[in-house]
């Protein structure tokens, strides 16, 4: 079975390096949507910084949100999808491998880029650690939840507008833990129990989700 | 062996228009007993005057949202387990008067919170919460009308709606941890003082009241949906 | 009511109204044909 989820992790990873731009597009939404923020609310510093911590979450909820759609859609265009539904290694666990590649590609970069980003709020240089953290822990439960609209949606029209609204209020407590974390790390008190509880969601979600998104695929793909 | 015997749309059909009316005339009872303790049984507030009167639908309505997505849920996994198609109807039927109670509270908390915050909108964290479910319905719907086989959007639908009450709890915890941090001791729009007797009978009456009401809405929207589908 | 009656006839009001229309919409659907 390990081998089976080796093959497919590295098969979406070939893909997406063959498909950079893809890749490149998220990312560089990611880093327009925050850039957004401060020609909307004014460059006051104690203002940027005191919203630093969600602006950076909410922009990295919706470019998560809008890498999903390729998580399946190529392959269910090109037959692989049904070939894996079919296939002998357990449904779950391939789901969860592709969960991994696509975390891979698009919210680790995230986890990376994000200081960056924060450096433009003028967010404190300690407070870099937390963030990175909050992040590193809360993006594999955007794409593993995510994942799961995006199976329930395979192939719809409307597809990606709709798979927001499905996901953006499922996203709702990673974003309150996450962005939190950061704040009360800001405040001085320590965000261990925001990032403890994020970590609690991403074992969660590791443990259920493949299961709901199995059985979404195999929903749609009647 | 009675239940079973309904569980085809078909025989389902009349029944459902028998319990729709007697749902709605037991509705109109209990709203007429529920209003009458409301306004003329029940108090008035120390605090907040004749304006907590709302209170008598916006607490009812906002416990109808919540248990009507539960219902809902149950209804979803009962047909994703047994593969009845008039599990999946009901679960389509309930929906939209579930969205319908969700903005009623949503609705009667912003005229609540006026008169006695100040305000249209509190980021309360039950507001919140009631917000977030607004939006879980409304993604339930839009799943299903976006899906053009109805047994398809049947399954989505339901497994969506499983997640979703399986979030329902996460997300009220997490936005009630976000409210006391950003508002410190906030009070609740639902929490009056010292709840009196008679308030309390109120919301429940009303509670019962709306109830029946969704119990006939939902018979009624099913008949509806058996005719379209067979 | 105190002052307050646009609230809370404003909230009785709309409550009563949407329940009515919904009730109304289903049952037009039930006599359609």
């Amino acid at each position: 079975m390990l081998a089976a989820l080796r093959v497919v992790v590295w098969r979406d990873l070939l893909v997406a390096l063959r498909r950079r731009s893809d890749v490149a597009v998220a990312l560089l939404f990611f880093v327009i949507v925050a850039s957004l923020f401060p020609l909307g609310v004014g460059a006051e510093p104690n203002l940027l910084r005191a919203i630093a911590p969600g602006v950076i979450w909410v922009s990295a909820l919706l470019s998560s949100m809008l890498s999903l759609g390729r998580l399946f859609e190529a392959d269910h265009a090109d037959g692989t999808l049904e070939q894996l539904l079919l296939g002998a290694a357990p449904l779950g666990a391939v789901v969860a491998a592709k969960a991994l590649a696509h975390w891979l590609v698009s919210g680790l970069p995230i986890v990376v880029i994000a200081p960056l980003i924060a450096l433009q709020y003028d967010l404190a240089p300690p407070l870099y650690g937390v963030l990175a953290l909050s992040l590193l822990l809360g993006t594999p439960v955007l794409s593993l939840i995510g994942a799961i609209g995006a199976a329930l949606t395979l192939g719809l029209r409307g597809g990606g507008v709709l798979l927001a609204l499905l996901v953006l209020p499922l996203y709702v407590p990673v974003l309150i833990m996450g962005a939190g974390a950061v704040e009360m790390a800001a405040a001085g008190l320590g965000g261990q129990g925001q990032l403890l509880i994020l970590a609690a969601l991403a074992i969660v979600a590791a443990a259920f989700a493949p299961w709901a998104i199995a059985g979404a695929l195999r929903i749609s793909s009647e | 062996m009675k239940w079973f015997w309904y569980a085809s749309p078909q025989t389902f059909f009349p029944l459902a228009r028998t319990i729709a009316l007697w749902a709605g005339a037991a509705a109109v009872l209990l709203a007429l007993a529920g209003l009458y303790i409301g306004f003329f049984v029940a108090p008035t507030d120390a605090q907040q005057g004749e304006a907590y009167r709302i209170i008598f639908i916006h607490v009812p309505a906002a416990w109808m949202s919540m248990f009507i997505y539960v219902v809902m849920a149950f209804w979803a996994a009962l047909g994703l387990a047994l593969n009845t198609r008039l599990s999946g109807m009901m679960a389509a039927a309930l929906a939209p008067t579930g969205a319908l109670f969700t903005f009623i509270a949503l609705w009667t908390g912003s005229l609540w919170g006026k008169p006695t915050w100040g305000t249209y909108w509190v980021w309360d964290a039950r507001l919140t919460s009631e917000l977030i479910l607004l939006f879980l319905y409304f993604g339930f719907m839009a799943l299903r009308a976006a899906i053009e086989d109805p047994r398809r959007a049947d399954r989505a639908s339901a497994l969506l709606a499983l997640v979703g009450v399986v979030n329902v709890p996460v997300i009220y915890y997490s936005v009630q941890w976000w409210n006391t941090l950003h508002q410190g001791a906030s009070v609740s729009l639902t929490r009056a003082p010292s709840m009196a007797k008679t308030m309390l009978a109120g919301m429940l009456v009303m509670a019962l009241a709306f109830w029946m009401y969704s119990v006939a809405a939902a018979m009624l929207r099913v008949r509806g949906i058996i005719r379209e589908r067979g | 009511m105190g002052g307050y009656g646009w609230y809370v006839w404003g909230s009785y009001g709309v409550t009563f109204a949407c329940l009515l229309v919904e009730i109304v919409v289903l049952v037009k659907r039930e006599t359609k044909n």
